[in-house]
């Protein structure tokens, strides 16, 4: 880990901590959460980190999730990092030196795209699918992009923040009314 | 030997050799024991079914052991877990290929009612689809409650009509299969937490 | 009412509608191959015209797919060339429900994920919990022994649940009803220590639901000298039976590499050699106290996987037999405030331990803002349960890594070129659970 202040001296806001270089890895701010490793990758970043992350060791994408952030846009990230409504979250497993690592990458609603990692972890199929079949997220480049998990005719994106839990009441039938 | 005799005694000179009945009760004894079910296994409630299979409960002791893989040979279909969205046309599908008589056990809260998951995936009441005769509680029903509602399903069997099909007989316990429009306001469990 | 059990764009398309790449990852050739294995690709008949081919469908009711999975398969004559499964058939909204529930409550949705394990998916959820809270340094000794036994113990039943469908579905089905015969020993215990055979929601945040009770020690021996002369009974009815193997070895190969590109875990990834247990290689509870041996394949066929299982009941058992000699005294559960209700005889006394009872079961506790990712051993590979927390009683989202959704994404690669009466095999050495697949 190299701290490199110039990377980040021009987002320098008038906040004190600013002055304070954060700490960095492959050019992308880095926090710790409970003691795990967290990297904030810019967007357009996203499948050059990762890719030097495999090469580093890190063979295996165990996990990509998405968060919804719309009711909890005020969350703690590193200064340089511009919260936005969606989260791809990445974790990444090294098995030799027995390491994992997470990415946190911010998507924009208007926007919600991002490449994919299918091609370097083809694990990541149906996980991909499944965070578009759940956030509407699309992810460019993958191979299959349809809904894994509700029919094909669904309409909505079940787990962003506003869509509602269930519609449909409980019946207690026969019961006096 | 006694057989003979028939022609000048009548059937009283039968005595204990034969057993007269009603035709009816005789096609729904032998339905009751020889009902087969249906794998229609979905979730948790699956693995208990088939523990009830098994050495330990053993169904075979009620005529219920084969479990047939094609609906077109079995008689009792056991809903036996979630019901989602996208699992309810292939469920009714199943259930229409089944052929006459047949009957629905509906395995465990989350078939009968939904249970805990009152969310946009799971049908809330596997009924909305199929007509159900016995619900079996539970999440997930222990075998023995399995077995019970098997005999309950028996017994109204052994009390059902012979001639009639399902749809005219108005089976299933008094529901009716019809669409429940979405409500405006959302059902939520407990409370609403990130406002 | 219409019914149409039509998934469009999800089903397995004819060749003639796909593009070279949909193509290529179909037939497994974007995966990180050698150049020799990539050559072997070229065994198969390149483009086969597509009337000579047949695209069939497998489930979601069929009797060996281990639920409701459905299998498309693309077969020349007996051979499988394409094999796409669909799932979401058992989908549950249980992360949208796991948004609703309190951290105390989210047990109970979680239990119901992998059904075949419900203690580890228990385990893991109250694990992140606990990381989020920051107590996960806490947790009484005995709260840690007892789940690892509980945790052990459900392996136990889950890879005897295993041997009985592997047996069943390949035509051993005299297999099901001893797995059974195993399980259900397993399962009293269970229902002895919390009230349940299945869905037990009691391993939870901060320790246990409950203390063992008394006489459990017995329970454990008895399932202990039980089971030895039961699974050298599976050897012989098994193993070593030349239709067992004709019909297991070298059926549904898969590399270290391909395993690794498609991130499977547990027996699968071990039957290929890869020597991987988070037990080992990641300690959590008191793993890194007791000894125990990683069972490794060197094929990744169905036979290795099948053999993986067969003795990982028995590194478990021996994992059991050292928990029983070091099972310390002491509390199940943290003694603090703010996640423990307080004991029961306390609640009639005082009115405070009432109105703090009360608030843990319906408000719940809050927990601090932040992330976590946290990993177990279960049966069928990594389990990860992230959860992020904006600070409430509720998670903002609770996400759980399943094993089984991720393995299950080898099927297409084990299958391509094998043969259609192998599919079965294939599925059930897999091990998928449906509940934890469609989640």
């Amino acid at each position: 880990m190299t701290d490199t202040p110039e990377a980040q001296s021009e987002d320098a806001t008038e906040e004190a901590e600013a002055s304070i270089p954060e700490p960095e890895m492959l050019g992308c701010p880095m926090t710790e959460s409970r003691g795990q490793i967290v990297l904030h990758v810019a967007r357009d970043r996203y499948v050059e980190v990762a890719k030097q992350l495999a090469d580093e060791g890190y063979a295996m994408c165990v996990d990509l999730t998405a968060v919804d952030y719309l009711k909890h846009m005020d969350r703690e990230l590193p200064t340089s990092v511009i919260g936005e409504r969606f989260e791809i979250v990445v974790n990444l497993l090294d098995i030799t030196h027995s390491r994992r690592i997470r990415l946190r990458t911010q998507v924009p609603e208007a926007d919600a795209t991002i490449a994919t990692l299918f091609d370097l972890y083809p694990g990541t199929e149906a996980m991909e699918r499944e965070v578009f079949d759940m956030f509407g997220i699309s992810f460019e480049g993958h191979p299959d992009p349809s809904r894994i998990l509700m029919p094909e005719d669904w309409n909505g994106y079940p787990l962003r923040k506003d869509f509602q839990v269930g519609t449909i009441p409980v019946q207690f039938k026969g019961a006096a009314s | 030997m006694a057989l003979g005799d028939v022609v000048n005694d009548g059937l009283g000179g039968l005595s204990h050799n034969v057993i007269t009945g009603r035709l009816e009760d005789l096609v729904n004894w032998s339905r009751s024991r020889s009902s087969w079910p249906a794998t229609f296994g979905l979730a948790c409630c699956a693995i208990e079914m088939m523990a009830s299979g098994a050495a330990h409960y053993d169904i075979a002791r009620f005529g219920m052991e084969v479990f047939r893989a094609s609906p077109r040979q079995a008689d009792i279909m056991i809903v036996a877990g979630r019901v989602s969205q996208k699992m309810a046309p292939v469920l009714r599908q199943v259930y229409d290929q089944m052929m006459e008589p047949k009957w629905v056990i509906s395995m465990g809260v989350c078939a009968s009612s939904g249970g805990m998951f009152n969310n946009y995936a799971i049908v809330q009441g596997v009924d909305q689809i199929v007509p159900v005769d016995v619900y079996a509680p539970g999440c997930p029903p222990t075998p023995e409650t399995l077995i019970h509602a098997i005999e309950t399903l028996h017994t109204k069997i052994e009390q059902g009509e012979i001639m009639r099909r399902r749809g005219q007989t108005g089976a299933g316990a008094s529901i009716h299969v019809e669409e429940i429009p979405a409500g405006s306001v959302p059902v939520l469990l407990g409370r609403q937490p990130h406002d | 009412m219409t019914m149409i059990a039509d998934e469009g764009a999800q089903e397995l398309r004819p060749r003639s509608e796909l593009t070279a790449r949909e193509l290529l990852r179909e037939v497994g050739s974007v995966l990180r191959l050698s150049e020799a294995e990539a050559a072997k690709l070229g065994d198969l008949p390149e483009d086969p015209d597509e009337d000579q081919t047949m695209i069939i469908n497998m489930g979601p009711s069929h009797p060996s797919t281990h639920g409701v999975l459905r299998l498309m398969l693309e077969l020349q004559g007996e051979t499988v060339l394409r094999c796409k499964p669909i799932i979401g058939y058992l989908h549950t909204g249980m992360e949208k429900t796991g948004e609703q529930l309190t951290f105390m409550q989210g047990g109970t949705n979680v239990t119901r994920m992998d059904y075949a394990s419900p203690l580890n998916n228990e385990l893991v959820f109250s694990m992140a919990t606990e990381k989020l809270l920051g107590i996960d340094g806490d947790i009484p000794e005995r709260a840690q022994w007892m789940r690892m036994l509980l945790s052990e113990l459900n392996r136990m039943s889950s890879h005897l649940l295993f041997m009985a469908t592997n047996g069943m579905d390949l035509g051993a089905v005299s297999m099901m009803i001893y797995g059974w015969r195993e399980r259900e020993e397993v399962l009293r215990f269970f229902q002895k220590v919390t009230g349940l055979r299945m869905n037990h929601n009691f391993v939870r945040p901060g320790g246990l639901a409950a203390d063992l009770p008394p006489g459990w020690r017995d329970d454990v021996l008895r399932i202990l000298d039980l089971l030895p002369e039961r699974l050298e009974e599976y050897d012989i009815l098994m193993t070593g039976q030349p239709i067992w193997r004709e019909r297991l070895q070298g059926v549904g190969v898969i590399t270290p590499n391909e395993a690794l590109a498609l991130g499977a875990t547990g027996p699968i990834l071990r039957s290929t050699g890869v020597e991987w247990d988070l037990r080992r290689h990641d300690p959590y509870l008191r793993y890194d106290e007791v000894e125990f041996d990683i069972i490794v394949g060197s094929y990744g066929d169905a036979f290795d996987r099948y053999a993986i299982r067969l003795n990982e009941i028995r590194e478990s058992m021996r994992i059991v037999r050292q928990i029983l000699d070091r099972m310390p005294e002491g509390d199940y559960r943290i003694q603090d405030k703010k996640v423990t209700p307080p004991p029961r005889a306390r609640i009639d006394e005082s009115m405070e331990a009432l109105i703090h009872h009360f608030k843990i079961f319906t408000e719940g506790f809050k927990v601090p803002e932040g992330e976590v990712y946290v990993a177990i051993e279960s049966p069928r590979g990594e389990i990860g349960c992230y959860i992020a927390s904006d600070g409430s009683p509720t998670p903002y989202r609770m996400h759980v890594r399943a094993p089984s959704f991720v393995n299950i994404q080898c099927l297409p690669h084990m299958m391509r070129g094998g043969l259609v009466a192998d599919a079965v095999a294939v599925i059930s050495s897999v091990d998928p659970v449906l509940g934890e697949v469609d989640r």
